[in-house]
């Protein structure tokens, strides 16, 4: 924190003529080692050393793939798949930065969840939190154009359907997205930028991840009281050796998993079609983006209306877009004092439903949205026939052996032909619709008004207080 | 130097110095932004990009029924050989509700000598929407109304590339494209 002192003693003579020069090694001290960190943080704390861990993962086997893999239309699908067959061991690295993409968000998402419920993003740590989207969006660009990489064909057409979102927007879009395809439509120019790209965000992501620590480190970590440290002495204990073991424990296991899925599973949470070389005449049946952008791009495809002059097309993009902005203004959207939803018995059931929100859109993201979630009964069959008087009619049918027979009977005679007719059901979209609007309702209606009206409940006057809560039950409960 | 000039009372003329300011600021802002025109008109479409960007088809290939598929510039385009049976229930289309309103022959581009070849459609072969390709009479879908089906979200086309059912907001367009002979139109994009 901002306020201490530094306890960095330098012992040779080397680490005094350095410290007077560059004092490098009293940062790391004062950051990493003798850094007062609240006693009470629980493991969902251990994610931000785990995201750094994921970034210099990812870090170190891009370089390295980067080293094998060509850029151009013509090559760069047999490339990956000699990496993936001939360059040693380039199997083992590929799979670690395919699999790192999606252990980066999923511990990114826990990351965010656990700033949501804890009021991480509230005064005096609104910077921090801004930092930390700029991270989040960051991140969903570079695992974009990383995507579009193996040039596979969910790689070209998924790139093909995000770049025409820009085309969305009036007067300027056909410009914009002409200028980012470089040409008429994604081709060589496309991967070329987009590889050149994809090599750099990653250190744009590590320069704004020093800035994200260097803003966490003025109020020093908030905890699951929410309570700010009164007490040096009392409430926190240093970052060596507590929390490097901790973290450190929590890597361990989440590397495990981790090396789960590169050993077991490395493609269980990509497309086959993107092991097909990408063709521009061909479009797969069912474009799906990578697991962790499905519930934007459910709420993207939830906009089916039009809203005054705005089309849907347009407002979907909006939406889609606006999804991530409301976390920028959330600092100032959430009105109440207390931080921790522990205390905010009415906030923590609207935040298990806005989690469970975002885990249906992403279910719906995954599906097709005209299926049924519920299907209130079965689709039929609608034979229209004209008979040989001239007569108009219908008749329906379940089967469609016995609706086909009928047909050909009628179209002897007369005309007749064949429809389906849809049965009524609770579809994918009218769930992603009702979910949208949650997710929205939850940043702009809820925590606003909620904020204002909810008593909280329960809440310790410091940190030192909850921990003794633990171990006196006679005391006061902290929770 | 005479005495004097050293010691007489300092001046400090502000606006001269507001002058100096703003001109310095403004050389700096205009300089900056001279220097990042060529950074972002680099990502435009190339000369080759722009050059390659005409075909010539001869469409006397295509089977009745049937369509051909080309790229220019890596877009795909659709060259449909309408039956008349097609070309009818375009026309019948002209007169229905639709979400984009063009009559057929408005989507038809006239022989040189005037007449129109309501066989051949030619439109642009991204959807709408977002830019999938529509699956066709190749593909074994032609939607409910006979002409394109939209697989990644959708979309009904009909058999004048008109969309009639789902999230697209427009017609596939019609591309640029002449009559060189009866049986070649050359497309440019």
């Amino acid at each position: 924190m901002s306020g201490h002192e530094s306890t960095y003693k330098p012992n040779t003579g080397i680490e005094k003529w350095l410290d007077d020069r560059l004092p490098i090694i009293r940062l790391a001290h004062d950051s990493f080692v003798d850094f007062p960190t609240p006693k009470n943080l629980n493991y969902w704390y251990t994610f931000g050393g785990i995201l750094a861990v994921c970034l210099v993962i990812q870090i170190i086997t891009g370089v390295v793939l980067a080293m094998h893999y060509t850029a151009t239309v013509d090559q760069a699908f047999g490339s990956v798949e000699r990496i993936m067959r001939d360059v040693p061991f380039g199997w083992l690295i590929r799979n670690i930065h395919m699999v790192g993409a999606s252990m980066f968000f999923l511990a990114v998402y826990v990351h965010m969840f656990r700033g949501l419920y804890y009021g991480s993003y509230k005064a005096p740590r609104e910077v921090l939190w801004l930092l930390g989207c700029v991270i989040f969006l960051l991140m969903m660009a570079t695992a974009f154009l990383g995507y579009m990489l193996p040039w596979g064909q969910m790689s070209l057409h998924g790139a093909n359907v995000i770049i025409n979102l820009f085309g969305a927007i009036p007067l300027v879009g056909e410009g914009i997205q002409s200028w980012l395809m470089g040409g008429p439509s994604v081709g060589n120019q496309t991967l070329q930028r987009f590889f050149s790209l994809h090599y750099l965000l990653p250190f744009m992501i590590a320069g704004v991840v020093i800035l994200h620590i260097w803003a966490l480190h003025v109020p020093g970590n908030n905890n699951p009281t929410g309570q700010e440290v009164q007490d040096v002495e009392k409430d926190t204990v240093p970052f060596h050796p507590y929390y490097t073991v901790k973290d450190g424990f929590a890597i361990v296991v989440f590397l495990i998993i981790f090396a789960a899925f590169v050993f077991y599973a490395p493609n269980v949470l990509g497309h086959a079609d993107n092991y097909i070389e990408a063709n521009p005449l061909v479009t797969p049946a069912h474009i799906v983006p990578e697991w962790y952008l499905l519930p934007f791009y459910a709420i993207l495809r939830a906009i089916t209306f039009n809203i005054g002059p705005i089309d849907a097309k347009l407002l979907g993009v909006l939406f889609m877009f606006g999804a991530i902005a409301v976390l920028f203004l959330l600092p100032w959207l959430d009105t109440s004092k207390v931080k921790s939803m522990r205390y905010r018995p009415v906030a923590k059931q609207f935040f298990f439903g806005f989690v469970v929100a975002c885990l249906l859109l992403s279910w719906c993201g995954a599906a097709n949205p005209d299926d049924p979630v519920i299907s209130m009964g079965k689709d039929k069959l609608v034979v229209n026939y004209t008979d040989a008087a001239g007569i108009e009619g219908s008749r329906v049918f379940e089967e469609y052996a016995p609706a086909a027979q009928f047909r050909d009977e009628q179209a002897a005679s007369g005309t007749a032909s064949l429809a389906v007719q849809v049965a009524p059901a609770f579809r994918f979209l009218h769930l992603s619709q009702i979910m949208t609007a949650y997710y929205f309702a939850y940043f702009l209606l809820i925590l606003p008004i909620l904020g204002l009206r909810e008593r909280p409940k329960g809440e310790p006057d410091s940190i030192h207080q909850s921990i003794l809560g633990h171990d006196a039950p006679a005391a006061a409960p902290a929770e | 130097m005479s005495a004097s000039d050293t010691t007489a009372p300092e001046q400090v003329d502000e606006e001269r110095r507001d002058f100096i300011h703003i001109a310095t600021i403004a050389a700096t802002v205009g300089g900056a932004g001279l220097v990042a025109y060529p950074f972002i008109d680099q990502m435009n479409a190339a000369g080759d990009t722009k050059a390659a960007s005409s075909l010539e088809v001869d469409i006397s290939k295509i089977p009745m029924g049937g369509e051909i598929r080309v790229l220019i510039g890596g877009k795909p385009f659709f060259l449909r050989h309408r039956t008349p049976e097609e070309v009818a229930s375009a026309v019948n289309g002209d007169t229905a509700k639709l979400p984009d309103p063009e009559t057929d022959a408005e989507r038809l581009v006239a022989l040189p000598d005037g007449t129109l070849n309501p066989a051949i459609l030619i439109t642009s072969g991204a959807c709408t929407h977002l830019g999938c390709v529509p699956v066709g009479p190749a593909q074994g879908s032609v939607g409910d109304y006979g002409g394109w089906y939209c697989p990644c979200h959708g979309s009904h086309y009909d058999t004048s590339g008109r969309i009639r059912k789902g999230p697209a907001p427009a017609n596939l367009p019609v591309p640029d494209y002449e009559w060189v002979s009866p049986t070649l139109v050359k497309i440019s994009l």
